[in-house]
């Protein structure tokens, strides 16, 4: 911990303007968090259309004012306890490279905003199953919270083939 | 009273470059896509001075030149050829056809525009 | 796309590809043995816009690949060069050339100098034997150029041209240049004599300006010469009779005034006079004021200057070319009217999208209507018909703009037939049909990848080598065809060859060994020839260099369908193949029928549905296991249920009152598809799905259903593939 603080000194007197935002959200019991800059707009949680032979956390396709938005369900998708959604879930739709996605998560929490210094590789130990998705992550007021790779939670080909 | 040019051209891109060049020096331009067209469009004004192409479809641009030189309105029109070809027979032709000038593409903006008011006055 | 430059860059591509197809289009005419004026024109003219353009925009390896073009091209215009085959074939390659010159410009990648190099060399051949004309009227040209070693104040014989007083002067009517003062420029002046000739006047030029434009070197000091008409006669001469001698004070070379007097050259006597050194006087102009605005280069070399108005015969050898131009004209008028705009396809990909939210309004509101069951003619009803009226023609007109005819594709097809010919050393023709057919710009686009696959096969295993086709009593040269039609609401694309045929034993043989049928399969010739769309089959022995690139026809026929199209095959031994590829006039809507399973609803498209059945279980006869059949009209058709094939539930469901609707994927074939309750039958939008997601196995595409949820829309092609997956594999699958 004092290792952190010290970061967080360095970073307070140099750098203001490399401050990024982040929008973090909350899973179960962790906070997880991604670029504001990929989120295009948060929305309510409504009914899917399942699609045939997607995988288990694809939850299927809504409908974003006349185009067919696919919601990856993050719990499932980062290996956590599967729940049913709820009304108050909400969907935050991504732009990843050309690919605009929805992902369900139980509620939004916050805007976040530190330096891309405070953020942290994530540590070895926890290269598990469910490591690739996390790309880095930072402790702020005591809580830990895990920047997402977008890029990773997209179904790809094969398994959308699969 | 700003100069006004008629610029005949079958390449779209050549008449937006024009356009482009010379709208914003306060020319009014009017297009036309080849000698017939070119013509056509002469019926509705009397512009200052003309720019025309030498190959086109339909009417080319020595065909056109003598064409404007035959009528009463713009025997005396300046007309400018902007041309690819800068072979001299190519001039010569013009010139016999009645072409006041030549300006060689791709042109540039400010050579255009000079050639222009010399010829226009 | 602030920059105007960048979106007039932008449009002088998308004109490109238009010149391109104009020049291709004719160069077609040409190796079809059109060698007429127009024809040549046509193509010298396409290439000679787009060097036009190129050059505007720095483009230089296209500018210089065009230029060679042009000039071989401009050799046979006007009659210096034969149109042989061999050339009009150079031509054609040549033509790729350009069309990856401009696509690499566009993309700004990298380009294969080495192949157009080779090209330019291949050209420059011909160029050759033309040159020495070129370079003869340059030649000629030089007269108009001045020397002023002659006309110089210093010049021995010029003190007896005249005197500088002027009015006793005598006629200058026959002098070649003004009369020369006497008198030398100061330093920080430049003298400059002119005096125009009549045709000065008829080309336009004004004095008055030129004299205008000194002006704006300095301050001038002006002096007019008037040389007055002896008698009546010469009034009609006057234009040669006015001169100017002005003195301008100066910091200016010689050469901007040779600038400013440019177009002048030729059309009247000038000359300049430095005050400065003498050798600066008849400075050539500097070469970079020239290289824009560039006029008659002087020539350091003194020539006496010739009467200029006789200048040589200006338009020899071509009499021809100009002649023939105004009968032209008349023919090609009618073509031209239409005025047309150009419009960012991404608006209207949104008008396509407005219209795609109207469809699904006006079905939200006839819902709303039909469930407060208002009478059928009141004026409520009325009114929703017309608006349902109105709502087709405008998606109709929509769909209009964005239609095309698929002649670009056809010529892109062109290309890969010569190239393809080429690599496997086959002589083939390929002739088209239907050029003007049109359709969706973005099924153009994307039937561009499964036609040239078709069309590689067809050229690579679909002709027989050149040797079997002469031992066989056929012509040496192997054709192709490629067709298109609207035929009953949809568009037909036929490829077809008159090749070998498909070799069925062959095909059957790889199949067995690949283990995609049971080795006591029975199938009939038309089933063999559908083996060729299965995903892993390839036909060629070895993979040749041609067609072996990956893709197979199962892949062809995944992304016809991705179109919402069907692809038949057609073979006789010894005729040839056809391949026939149907798809949907308009991409963005469809009819269909809405129908649930397992709570999930669903649209399957209507021209896949042959009938709709309501079953009993009697109706339906285990034939194997996991393997059911119904018997219709004495005819056993293979029974899906779709709840199951879309993972959706297990196991089949026979309810009481099971649906089912018979399909017909493809000609000749039915499948049986049970689904729980069939809900309405209207106009869906078509959503795509694979751009957002991804391609679903059984599903075309998505909609959005009056409720606003959305609903996948089957895809009974693939669909029916699975029922027969299901029995080919069926043991396979009960063992596991």
């Amino acid at each position: 911990m004092t290792n952190l603080s010290e970061r967080e000194n360095v970073t307070v007197d140099t750098s203001r303007a490399e401050q990024t935002e982040f929008l973090s959200f909350r899973i179960g019991e962790s906070e997880y968090s991604v670029e504001i800059m990929a989120v295009r707009e948060i929305r309510g949680w409504t009914r899917t259309t399942s699609l045939p032979h997607a995988p288990r956390f694809v939850r299927g396709v809504i409908n974003l004012r006349g185009t067919v938005l696919p919601v990856v369900d993050l719990a499932m998708r980062l290996g956590l306890e599967e729940t049913e959604p709820e009304e108050r879930n909400v969907i935050i739709v991504v732009d990843v490279g050309t690919r605009v996605m929805g992902l369900r998560v139980d509620a939004v929490s916050d805007i976040l905003s530190f330096t891309k210094d405070q953020l942290q590789p994530p540590p070895d130990v926890a290269t598990s199953a469910k490591a690739p998705f996390v790309k880095a992550l930072t402790i702020l007021d005591d809580r830990m919270v895990r920047l997402l790779d977008l890029e990773v939670v997209l179904p790809t080909g094969d398994e959308i083939a699969a | 009273m700003n100069i006004s040019v008629l610029a005949v051209d079958d390449s779209r891109t050549m008449r937006d470059m024009i356009t482009l060049a010379l709208s914003s020096e306060g020319f009014d331009v009017q297009l036309a896509e080849d000698g017939e067209h070119g013509l056509e469009v002469l019926d509705g004004m009397e512009p200052d001075v003309i720019i025309t192409d030498i190959n086109m479809p339909r009417l080319d641009g020595f065909g056109f030149i003598d064409a404007v030189r035959a009528r009463d309105d713009t025997k005396t029109t300046p007309i400018l050829v902007l041309t690819t070809e800068s072979s001299a027979d190519l001039k010569t032709r013009a010139r016999d056809a009645g072409a006041t000038g030549w300006i060689v593409k791709p042109f540039a903006q400010d050579k255009l525009v000079r050639a222009l008011r010399m010829v226009a006055g | 796309m602030s920059d105007p430059m960048q979106e007039i860059m932008a449009s002088f591509f998308i004109e490109c590809e238009e010149l391109h197809e104009a020049l291709i289009d004719a160069l077609q005419s040409m190796a079809d043995g059109e060698h007429d004026a127009e024809t040549i024109n046509v193509a010298f003219r396409a290439v000679h816009s787009i060097k036009g353009g190129a050059g505007a925009f720095g483009l230089d390896e296209l500018v210089a690949f065009a230029h060679q073009f042009e000039t071989v091209m401009d050799a046979c215009r006007a009659g210096d060069l034969e149109i042989t085959d061999d050339l009009v074939q150079l031509f054609l390659r040549c033509g790729d050339m350009l069309s990856d010159l401009i696509r690499c410009s566009r993309d700004g990648e990298e380009f294969d100098t080495a192949a157009s190099e080779a090209l330019i060399a291949e050209l420059s051949t011909f160029a050759a034997e033309e040159s020495e004309e070129e370079d003869a009227p340059e030649i000629d040209f030089q007269p108009m150029t001045l020397s002023l070693d002659d006309l110089g104040g210093d010049a021995p014989d010029a003190a007896d041209l005249g005197s500088p007083s002027l009015p006793d002067l005598p006629p200058l009517d026959n002098l070649p240049v003004a009369p020369p003062e006497p008198e030398q420029p100061e330093a920080g002046q430049l003298l400059v004599r002119f005096k125009p000739e009549p045709e000065l006047y008829e080309s336009g030029n004004e004095p008055l300006y030129l004299l205008k434009s000194l002006a704006d070197l300095g301050q001038c000091h002006i002096t007019p010469r008037f040389d007055p008409p002896k008698s009546v006669d010469d009034l009609n001469s006057f234009g040669d009779r006015l001169a100017w001698e002005i003195r301008i004070d100066t910091e200016a070379t010689p050469a901007a005034v040779n600038e400013i007097f440019e177009f002048a050259t030729g059309l009247c006597h000038f000359e300049v006079v430095s005050g400065q050194s003498e050798p600066d006087v008849v400075e050539p102009s500097e070469p970079d004021a020239h290289a824009e605005l560039s006029g008659p280069v002087p020539e350091d070399t003194p020539t006496p200057p010739p009467p200029i108005v006789a200048a040589p015969d200006p338009v020899p050898p071509k009499p021809a070319q100009k002649s023939d131009k105004p009968a032209a004209p008349a023919a090609k008028a009618a073509t031209k009217s239409s005025p047309t705009v150009r419009v960012d396809l991404d608006r209207i990909e949104r008008l396509v999208n407005l219209v795609g939210e109207l469809v699904i309004n006006q079905a939200m509101l006839s819902q709303s209507i039909a469930e407060e069951n208002i009478p059928p003619n009141s004026p409520v009803s009325a009114g929703l018909d017309e608006f349902m009226q109105l709502t087709r023609n405008i998606q109709e007109s929509v769909m209009m703009i964005r239609a095309q005819p698929v002649k670009s594709l056809f010529q892109r097809m062109s290309r890969i037939v010569r190239e393809a010919s080429a690599a496997v050393d086959k002589s083939v023709r390929l002739t088209t049909e239907g050029e003007t057919t049109e359709i969706d710009k973005t099924a153009i686009e994307s039937l561009a990848d499964p036609l040239t696959h078709m069309i590689r096969n067809a050229v690579d295993h679909g002709l027989e080598p050149t040797e079997t086709r002469i031992a066989n009593g056929k012509p040496r040269q192997g054709e192709i065809r490629l067709a298109a039609a609207h035929r009953s609401g949809r568009v037909v694309i036929e490829v077809s060859d008159d090749g070998g045929g498909i070799n069925r034993q062959k095909v059957l043989n790889i199949a067995l060994a690949k283990g995609l049928v049971p080795e006591d399969a029975n199938l009939s010739d038309s089933e063999i020839d559908q083996l060729l769309f299965l995903p892993g089959f390839s036909t060629a022995d070895e993979v040749s260099s041609l067609s072996g690139r990956g893709v197979g026809m199962d892949v062809v026929k995944t992304q016809i369908t991705a179109l919402g199209g069907r692809i038949a095959i057609e073979s006789t031994a010894g005729v040839g193949t056809k391949f026939t590829i149907s798809l949907p006039l308009t991409l963005a809507v469809l009819d269909g029928m809405v129908v649930t399973v397992a709570g999930e609803t669903l649209v399957v498209p209507l021209n896949a549905i042959v009938e709709t059945l309501s079953l009993t279980e009697n109706d339906l006869r285990h034939v194997g296991p996991g393997q059911v059949v119904l018997c219709v009209r004495e005819k056993f058709v293979p029974v899906l249920d779709l709840g199951k094939e879309l993972g959706y539930r297990s196991a089949l469901a026979f309810e009481k009152d099971t649906i089912a609707l018979l399909i017909s994927p493809e000609e000749g074939k039915l499948v049986a598809v049970l689904v729980d309750t069939i809900e309405d039958q209207r106009q869906v939008v078509i959503k795509g799905l694979q751009e957002s997601y991804g391609r679903v196995r059984g599903v075309a595409a998505a909609t959005i259903l009056g409720d606003g949820k959305i609903a996948l829309i089957l895809d009974a092609s693939d669909i029916a593939a699975s029922a027969a997956g299901v029995t080919f594999d069926a043991t396979q699958k009960e063992a596991s």
